[in-house]
């Protein structure tokens, strides 16, 4: 290796091969991507590149950017869209440079459809197409089967035996924020145990971790108790912010199940690790609890801590049921339809590249097939 | 109370004791143990180990001091094989109080290996924004990290002066508590295919080996094991290696747990059948 | 009418919008995604005003009523004070609370929000104690399966998995002497089962639930884009 470097010292580096400056795909302009390829057998030798432009083929070139030795690529930032630019790449060490010839003309022009998001577009349309038929054929009436979920039912009997023992009901969202989509899924719950609270007169305890969430938890739980005629037995001090951190949130709620007692905990939203130190804590005062959150990792201790745990989209599916009106349950069997569909296409795909694996990808066509498959649907990544 | 009946139902301070006692002891008694590296954690080494020297690592603090017993030791274990492969660190954070970590990390470490601050690693600081920040990199890093977190401004670094976006970013290390490293794989990596390693507390890590089998991270160190493994790679023993021993011992004593459970429980059943 | 309707109508136009951009690179949609994200980030900074508001109005009606539970409220009120003052004055001297010399990393940070912050995230150990030992009980199949899943994930994630195993060599190189012992080692079975535990059946559940979970959330948000679901707006 040093023998090849002194070597290089003697007769002067060699410049970088294949430079190639193109508009760069999928953006909104003002981007030029140049390329090149190292010198063969001289990569001890360079410390770095070059890389200079001008609007003239033969003159004008001025330095632009500078790569270390590792990088073989350079995207100029700082171009106009339709102005056609040349590029040139000069690798160099401590001691020589070597410059390439002159590549272009390169114009950089926005797009108006990004390429690689086309089959992000096209599952996109069939899905919201599905769904959309699927609403249309509920809203005339046609009959739509789903099955129960053992949690729902299990709310207005929690809700009985708090209400028997004397005991208040508690109801957390975890840390969700409004944007979370599980928060927004939790909220038509918390209406539905709100007006069963109003109507056995049971106090309802709604900590939370978030501002915006708390005002939405206040104006449901306002609205609820007027509903049911009961607008005196709101008191906005059972309805209050805690802290946004973690542990503190965690914190505070033990100590308010500790305090409080309820006889029906109910954790619908989004929980990170603090899960199972509540759940515990109100399994330890012997409240019924029912749980549902969409983050995987914690449905685990949910399962071993509650009596009854929603899994996964199952608190989505929770406001079909409370409004189990055709077009809810129109984009439910529509989710179905979907899903049995992906099972099928994917099943299908696995079992051509096992089967492709199997023979040792040496029939063309189920090669060319599942990596035609795998490159389109993975296409943005 | 008959024996099985006792079996099944330890009272809950008992099982508290029985666990604090089976931390504690190895803690002091600190017995020697092996630790086996595992592939996720070997790949993500790997991934480190191959950057060449100069290239630039992007930390992302995104645990607070809730997990920084599971995950400091891993930001301690990559620093050191950052600084050993000279490259330059780039840390920053969604979590306000997790970067004073990184801080206090950055001021153990890179005196030890000689790297000073502003030739070898900054320290960016926090910002809000989150999946906005994300793809904002993608543009320009400066839309969002003009200045570090002294407001220095990082074009006064040299080793800045050529980070702009992802592209010029080696590798993006995402040590997380919770969802925001599948925002950096969503974002970071699905739209400006940056190469991602993970580090997760030990609950987040069933979730995140899908992304390792499709090839979404490059790497992923779970927990106090995965950080006892990667310190075991460096060759420099820390924090988590010393809690391997009490997670030893807790998981051992659980183990133990659930089978005097079952067997009460077992007994309990037959007995009431009779 | 317009309480209700405005609402919706914005919500349709910017998810609309916002998929549009998504698609199309050139300005000026190609920019609207971070606008909208950098404009929610904003936003969302002026709602913990709104949270520490609520919070301190309800602490201090706590203290001045003197409400059970006052001297509570009335150190949560004083911390909450301490941290601003320290932070700024740290911000101020310092150019960043988080610098190391700063009083509020040396005052608060490090003796107070370190030591409360994992040690409550270490009661998690104890309550996975308790939790386990109640649950997982073979009342079932599947009950069972999970029980024994557990204890071999539990036993090859650690290196007492190891330290058994080689005891278990040990036995079988007794019993059987003609059997290698340095390969059997090499085998690390507890470690190998977890390793394949975690990245087969595990890893294909969590894939399964997440699909489901994002059809779920597709399905949700095209009730809300259309208006159907409206309960956010309460």
């Amino acid at each position: 290796m040093t023998f090849l470097v002194l070597l290089r010292l003697l007769v002067g580096l060699t410049a970088p091969g294949a430079v190639k400056a193109v508009d760069n795909p999928n953006d909104q302009g003002s981007a030029i991507n140049v390329t090149w390829d190292a010198p063969e057998g001289e990569s001890a030798a360079i410390s770095g590149y070059r890389i200079y432009r001008s609007t003239s083929p033969d003159s004008g070139f001025a330095l632009v950017g500078t790569q270390p030795a590792s990088r073989l690529e350079y995207m100029d930032n700082d171009v106009r869209d339709g102005v056609p630019y040349y590029y040139a790449v000069e690798d160099c060490s401590p001691t020589d440079s070597a410059r390439s010839a002159v590549t272009g003309p390169a114009v950089s022009r926005p797009q108006w459809f990004s390429s690689v998001r086309l089959n992000i577009l096209v599952m996109l349309v069939v899905i919201c197409a599905i769904f959309l038929i699927y609403i249309n054929r509920a809203r005339r009436g046609a009959k739509m089967y789903i099955r129960k979920i053992a949690g729902l039912d299990a709310i207005d009997d929690a809700l009985g035996r708090a209400t028997e023992m004397g005991k208040p009901i508690l109801f957390s969202f975890g840390l969700g924020v409004i944007t979370d989509i599980v928060v927004i899924a939790a909220l038509p719950l918390l209406r539905r145990i709100a007006k069963k609270s109003a109507e056995y007169s049971t106090r309802l305890l709604v900590p939370n971790s978030d501002p915006i969430v708390m005002s939405a938890a206040q104006e449901t739980v306002k609205e609820a108790y007027t509903e049911m005629g009961r607008p005196d037995f709101y008191n906005a001090d059972n309805v209050n912010f805690l802290t946004s951190d973690q542990f503190g949130y965690a914190a505070g709620v033990d100590g308010i199940i500790l305090r409080e007692k309820p006889g029906a905990i109910f954790w619908l939203g989004y929980f990170y690790a603090e899960s199972l130190i509540m759940a515990e804590t109100g399994h330890s005062v012997g409240a019924i609890q029912l749980a549902g959150t969409t983050e995987i990792t914690q449905l685990p201790f949910f399962v071993a801590a509650c009596d009854y745990t929603m899994i996964g989209e199952e608190i989505y599916a929770a406001s079909c049921y409370l409004r189990p009106e055709p077009i809810m349950l129109g984009t439910l069997k529509g989710e179905d339809f979907i899903r049995f569909w992906l099972i099928v296409l994917t099943t299908a795909v696995v079992a051509l590249g096992t089967v492709d694996a199997v023979v040792g990808h040496k029939v063309h066509v189920l090669s060319s097939v599942f990596e035609r498959i795998v490159t389109w649907v993975t296409l943005a990544y | 109370m008959k024996l099985w009946e006792l079996l099944a139902s330890v009272d809950r301070r008992i099982l508290y004791l029985l666990l604090s006692l089976a931390v504690a002891l190895p803690l002091i008694l600190k017995p020697k143990i092996t630790v086996r590296v595992s592939d996720p954690v070997r790949s993500a080494f790997e991934t480190v180990d191959q950057l060449p020297a100069g290239s630039v690592v992007m930390i992302s603090i995104d645990f607070d001091p809730s997990s920084a017993p599971e995950v400091n030791p891993m930001l301690v274990a990559l620093l050191r094989h950052a600084f050993r492969k000279d490259l330059k660190v780039m840390v920053m954070g969604h979590l306000a109080l997790g970067l004073p970590l990184a801080e206090i990390a950055l001021n153990q470490v890179a005196p030890e290996m000689g790297k000073v601050y502003g030739k070898d690693y900054v320290n960016l600081g926090y910002r809000p924004g989150y999946t906005a920040l994300m793809v904002g990199i993608g543009r320009e890093l400066r839309d969002y990290f003009n200045t570090d977190y002294k407001g220095v401004p990082i074009d006064s670094f040299e080793f800045m002066r050529r980070v702009h976006t992802y592209r010029d970013v080696g590798l993006l290390v995402s040590l997380a508590h919770g969802a925001v490293a599948d925002a950096w794989i969503q974002f970071a990596g699905g739209r400006y295919n940056q190469p991602i390693i993970v580090g997760c507390t030990g609950v987040n890590a069933p979730n995140l080996y899908q992304y390792l089998h499709s090839g979404q991270i490059k790497g992923l160190i779970g927990g106090l094991q995965g950080a006892s493994e990667y310190e075991t790679l460096i060759q420099k023993p820390g924090s988590a290696t010393l809690g391997m021993p009490a997670q030893s011992a807790a998981h051992g004593l659980i183990i133990l747990l659930l089978i005097i459970g079952n067997v009460g429980y077992l007994l309990s059943r037959r007995k009431a059948k009779k | 009418m317009l309480k209700r309707n405005v609402p919706l109508i914005i919500v349709f136009f910017t998810s609309v919008i916002l998929i549009i951009a998504f698609f199309i690179p050139h300005r000026p949609f190609g920019d609207l995604e971070s606008r909208f994200l950098n404009w929610y980030a904003i936003v969302a900074g002026f709602t913990l005003l709104l949270g520490l508001d609520s919070l301190a109005r309800h602490h201090l009606i706590q203290v001045f009523r003197r409400r059970p539970g006052w001297p509570y409220s009335l150190l949560l009120v004083l911390s909450l004070a301490a941290t601003v003052t320290l932070g700024l004055y740290s911000w101020f001297k310092y150019r960043s609370p988080f610098d190391l010399r700063a009083p509020f990393m040396w005052l608060i940070y490090t003796p107070m929000i370190i030591p409360l912050q994992s040690t409550m995230f270490a009661t998690l150990a104890f309550f996975i104690v308790s939790a386990a030992y109640r649950a997982f009980r073979i009342r079932n199949f599947a009950a069972t399966l999970l029980l024994v899943a557990a204890c071999l994930v539990m036993i090859g994630n650690v290196p007492l998995g190891g330290t058994i195993w080689r005891g278990i060599v040990s036995l079988v190189h007794a019993v059987a002497p003609s059997l290698d012992p340095a390969r059997l080692d090499r085998m690390e079975a507890f470690a190998a089962i977890k390793d394949w535990l975690m990245s087969t059946p595990q890893a294909a559940a969590s894939r399964g639930i997440n699909i489901g979970l994002s059809l779920g959330g597709m399905a949700m948000s095209l009730r809300i884009i259309l208006g159907i679901e409206r309960t956010y707006m309460s």
